[in-house]
């Protein structure tokens, strides 16, 4: 196995908040290959995204990382200067948003914006940044890039914009791209091109990709590995193929099971399953106990003895599960 | 086949800054006092040249009344020619209304951008030395500092910049707050911009529509702040502007109104058209005003 190129130890992020520390990710670890296509899951306020904006450096104000690593390429990102870590945004590590709508600066041209991170990473001078903006365009598949460079913002459609913002992205060709639910704001249509479009261009240049996500579709279609979380935890990690057959920790389960599905639909239309409870509140994220328990229907008294160890289920490589009573066999670790 | 390109060419997005002119074309008044300004800018600028008469010099017996013996405007309480002294006096108003105005922006832009952009200490204690300019009582202040370094040109303009920034530093942090929340800021911070890119090229350009209006406006109330200090004689004695032409002639309000009411009307129209311009401005550059 090669070194990966991303790896995630142990990452500990914490909040200060009026109510106090509030732990937000707690011990997250993941290893990403160059190339690799890993999905996140989880429930909004899981800490998805907060991985993400640690990986780029990007935490509010009021967040930090109070423990782990987070190595690229041999660097410590959690301890780099703000200055490398500038050099590293938008050039080596990329992000897109959810909101294709609002994640453009309506004052400027589409192909200036493209431009702009050309002439910051790449040194490029403005006509060859402006040159290499329409390649770009006809790369994510605009029409008629070469006119549609000069247009903007607000003369796309929201489908055209996320193009852009890919193109914008993949400009300086990163070794990873995060893409934060890149399709949540946009038509079933759409999404689908969407996620072609960046299957299509991550495996061209070799990016490795980071989908933030909460629709299993979406990771079925898009991503070799998923990391399931919850409540700022990982609580399974494996290859896609083997989780979607048999999810091994309760809330994947769950997560799984809530997809509707047509066989499903046409039994029992009147039905569909749920995850029931909510997200415990962020305060009580960081507690010594599975937080979990109280919406799992596998739920015994041990589950409040201390937080549940990482396992490795029997016959899946690289497939590990962090719960009391997981749904399939499992050894323990170390 | 043209007519489809016609029809293409109309149901396409419009540039937000050719919606901005139109709206602004659509606002009468702001149109009118735009085409007065551009008179009385005109006039003080090639004013002086076409009528050249020195505005200090005693030319004809004191106070003749308006349009008697070849003078337009008649003569002050010294027999010096009011329309020389009114296109001279307008260069000075205005250029003192400008670099007044120009200056307090730059100082607002600068206090309100860094405060809303850095949050924290920063912001704390340059809203602290913002507020502190706020209570000053203004007039008092500048009138302090045109006592303390003289009463030239440069000390008048800068006293009247440095009580009137407030208003721009507190509407720039306001924006800055807003704007720095926006998606576009984050999505530029993810591709490697920097605090110093973020400020000036992405956050500063979308927050400008507000300071531009509040720039308008302050044109004209530093214009009337002069007028205001020249009246109590706390200007530049060697040159003439509207407010000194009025602070002068002042004792013979009575006798010779019009030496008074001459310049005074000239900085009500200035003031006003200004006022009815930043309006205009306002209304084009405000989504919220637009379409009503």
């Amino acid at each position: 196995m090669t070194a990966p190129l991303l790896e995630v130890e142990n990452l500990t992020v914490r909040f200060t908040t009026r109510d106090g520390e509030v732990t937000v990710l707690d011990e997250v670890s993941f290893a990403l290959q160059p190339g690799e296509r890993i999905s996140f899951v989880g429930e909004s306020g899981c800490g998805k995204s907060m991985t993400a904006l640690a990986v780029m450096g990007l935490l509010p104000a009021m967040g930090r990382v109070s423990s782990g690593a987070i190595r690229f390429k041999g660097e410590d990102l959690a301890t780099v200067s703000e200055t490398r870590m500038r050099q590293i945004r938008g050039n080596e590590i990329s992000m897109i948003f959810q909101e294709p709508m609002t994640s453009l600066n309506p004052l400027f041209t589409i192909g200036r914006q493209i431009a702009e991170v050309l002439q910051l990473h790449r040194g490029l001078d403005r006509t060859a940044a402006q040159q290499r903006a329409v390649e770009l365009l006809e790369a994510v598949r605009i029409p008629n890039a070469a006119a549609r460079v000069n247009d903007y913002p607000h003369q796309l459609s929201g489908g055209q914009r996320q193009r852009v913002m890919i193109a914008i992205a993949l400009a300086c060709e990163p070794e990873i791209l995060i893409a934060d639910e890149p399709t949540t704001a946009l038509d079933v249509t759409v999404q689908a091109e969407i996620f072609a479009l960046l299957r299509d261009l991550g495996a061209k240049l070799q990016t490795a990709i980071i989908l933030i996500t909460h629709d299993m579709g979406a990771v079925a279609q898009m991503a070799e590995r998923m990391l399931v979380m919850y409540a700022g935890r990982r609580v399974e990690e494996g290859r896609v193929a083997d989780i979607v057959k048999a999810p091994a920790h309760p809330y994947t389960n769950g997560l799984i099971s809530c997809v509707p599905h047509i066989s499903s639909v046409a039994t029992r239309p009147d039905r569909l399953p749920e995850i029931a409870g909510i997200v415990p509140p962020i305060t009580s994220f960081g507690q010594d106990v599975c937080l979990f328990a109280p919406r799992c229907t596998r739920a015994e008294p041990d589950c409040k003895a201390g937080k549940p160890k990482q396992m490795s289920v029997t016959g899946h490589a690289g497939h590990t599960v962090t719960c009391y009573h997981p749904h399939a066999e499992v050894t323990k670790n170390d | 086949m043209e007519d489809v390109k016609d029809h293409l060419e109309s149901a396409r997005a419009q540039h937000p800054a050719r919606e901005v002119i139109q709206m602004f074309v659509a606002n009468r008044a702001a149109v009118v006092a735009t085409a007065v300004l551009l008179c009385v800018v005109l006039a003080a600028i090639f004013g002086p040249m076409i009528y050249p008469t020195d505005p200090f010099e005693m030319v004809w017996a004191p106070f003749t009344p308006p349009g008697t013996d070849g003078f337009v405007l008649g003569t002050d309480y010294l027999g010096r020619d009011m329309l020389a002294g009114l296109l001279n006096g307008g260069r000075v108003s205005l250029t003192i209304g400008l670099v007044a105005a120009l200056m307090s922006v730059f100082i607002g832009i600068t206090f309100g951008a860094l405060a809303g952009f850095y949050r924290g200490f920063v912001e704390e204690v340059l809203m602290r030395i913002t507020e502190f300019f706020q209570v000053l009582p203004t007039l008092l202040f500048s009138m302090v500092i045109v006592a303390l370094f003289g009463a030239s040109l440069t000390v008048v303009t800068l006293a009247i910049g440095i009580v009137s920034w407030t208003a721009v530093a507190r509407i720039t942090r306001a924006e800055f707050l807003r704007i720095r929340e926006l998606e576009y800021v984050t999505a530029s911070r993810a591709a490697g911009a920097s605090n110093l890119v973020l400020i000036s090229r992405v956050i500063l350009p979308n927050a400008l529509p507000p300071i531009i209006v509040q720039a308008a406006l302050m044109v004209g109330s530093a214009i009337l702040f002069e007028a205001g200090l020249a009246f109590l004689g706390l200007s530049d004695p060697n040159v003439v502007s509207w407010g000194q032409i009025i602070g002068s002639n002042r004792p013979y309000i009575l006798d010779a109104g019009f030496t008074v009411t001459i310049p005074g009307l000239a900085i009500f129209v200035t003031v006003l058209s200004i006022s009815l311009i930043g309006d205009g401005l306002n209304d084009a550059l405000n989504p919220k005003l637009r379409r009503r």
